[in-house]
């Protein structure tokens, strides 16, 4: 998958458990949690709705490496190749 | 026969609006039922019923605003409901109710009954008028030479109690107000004292993710189902903190957790965890994976909001190292948990780098001293760190 074909899903899944917040306007090095005002609960609703949309086992080790949208979408790019 | 009236959801609730009624005169219910949805500044609100039994009058009309305390219904065994009882049971309610009420009632009777005597109203609009308590002489009429007609009764009583519902904007405003006035009742009323305390949470962070590993994706735990667990242990061990205070301390039977969820509108919602030392760590998860997305979209039910014993609020996630919270009465105690980040930690002489969490306390001094305070904070100290048995 292209990096054209994750954001759109990333700003979907987003969109779904932060429903009052823009993640279209989200920068690439802006860390996803903060600028969204996301609490922990609801990065977990997230990887979840992640791991099912892409087909994906995301382990929990991994949540710190995927902070960042540009770390996001190479995270999901390099699994999805 | 049981009275069922309008419930507190809070020390700042004086009144909500009754949206509809989900049961019918002579529905059968049980306890934890639903049988109507009242409108506050918290949203939109299931009211729940306590007590098994027969639906009998509904004494409130749909729209109406409803002061906390008002009668709503009876909720009546299968003799009181086949009995022909709602007629008697109306004049019994007449006969009981508060004298500056019924002279009040009997009032706005003689009032309208006068005023239609000199008003132009066509005998409907009379009638709907007498029947919604509207004053005809504050209605415009629509009519031939300015009579009052039933639309312009029904107009008045649309614009008088049913304001439509609320925009986004204005549920924002109302939560905030909300948070307002309780948090000023607070800072006004209760006497606050402040502990803090610090744990070392790296045997249970350890725990936690071998425990994740274990589990799919959908059943990991989040850390704060154990700061959850270890306060519900903790009350056990110190009950005085499980407690309402109200004419003196209260403690409570069953541990019911509020846990303060932030909405990104602005404000606060405080959707409490029935039963929170009862619960195994999965099902707390569950219970915040049900009630948090809830609280977000203010779909709460009464007994959530109504009962907690004491709230736990986590701010975590920033880089807030401790809170200092205002307990929200009539509870006695509320506990803040902080972020977990690494700090230089002693012990035993040596000096080691440590996953370090700080806990506050911010308890109410007419109910108990920083003696007990402390019993408490120790003691959730002691849960977080054999969270193997948690």
């Amino acid at each position: 998958m292209t990096e054209d074909e994750i954001r759109p899903i990333i700003n979907k899944l987003l969109k779904k458990v932060a429903p009052e917040t823009e993640p279209e306007k989200l920068k690439p090095d802006d860390n996803i949690q903060q600028t969204l005002a996301m609490d922990s609960f609801d990065y977990l609703q997230f990887i979840i709705g992640m791991d099912e949309e892409f087909g994906i086992k995301t382990p929990e080790e991994d949540y710190g490496r995927i902070m960042t949208l540009r770390d996001l979408l190479g995270y999901v790019m390099k699994i999805k190749k | 026969m049981i009275e069922f009236r309008m419930p507190s959801l809070g020390a700042d609730m004086e009144a909500g609006f009754l949206r509809e009624w989900k049961v019918k005169p002579g529905d059968l219910v049980k306890r934890g039922d639903i049988i109507a949805e009242i409108e506050t500044q918290k949203g939109i609100i299931d009211i729940e019923v306590f007590d098994e039994g027969i639906v009998g009058e509904l004494m409130i009309a749909v729209d109406e605003k409803v002061p906390v305390g008002t009668l709503m219904t009876h909720i009546l065994s299968a003799e009181e409901a086949t009995a022909d009882i709602l007629p008697a049971q109306r004049k019994v309610e007449t006969k009981k109710m508060a004298p500056a009420t019924a002279i009040k009632q009997r009032e706005e009777e003689i009032s309208i009954q006068a005023t239609a005597h000199h008003l132009r109203a066509s005998p409907l609009a009379k009638k709907v008028a007498a029947e919604k308590g509207i004053d005809l002489s504050k209605i415009t009429g629509s009519g031939p030479d300015g009579a009052i007609i039933r639309e312009d009764v029904e107009k008045a009583v649309t614009d008088l109690i049913a304001p439509g519902p609320p925009t986004e904007k204005t549920a924002a405003d109302n939560i905030r107000m909300a948070v307002a006035a309780a948090m000023s009742k607070s800072n006004r009323e209760v006497p606050h004292y402040y502990l803090q305390s610090r744990v070392d949470m790296s045997h249970a962070l350890s725990w936690l993710a071998e425990t994740n590993k274990q589990k799919s994706v959908k059943d990991r735990l989040l850390p704060v189902v154990l700061l959850i667990k270890a306060t519900a242990k903790a009350l056990i061990d110190v009950p005085d903190m499980n407690a309402w205070w109200d004419n003196g301390l209260q403690r409570k039977k069953d541990i019911h957790i509020g846990f303060v969820v932030s909405l990104r509108t602005g404000g606060i919602i405080v959707p409490g965890i029935h039963d929170a030392g009862k619960k195994s760590l999965d099902e707390l998860m569950k219970t915040l994976n049900d009630i948090i997305p809830r609280a977000r979209t203010l779909r709460l039910k009464s007994s959530e909001l109504a009962d907690s014993t004491i709230t736990v609020t986590n701010l975590g996630e920033g880089a807030v190292e401790s809170i200092f919270g205002i307990i929200y009465p009539p509870q006695v105690a509320l506990v803040g948990f902080g972020g977990i980040t690494e700090e230089p930690w002693a012990e035993n002489g040596m000096l080691a780098v440590r996953s370090v969490l700080h806990i506050s306390l911010a308890a109410d001094h007419r109910a108990t001293d920083g003696n007990t305070g402390s019993q408490f904070l120790a003691a959730i100290k002691k849960h977080l760190m054999q969270p193997e048995q948690l």
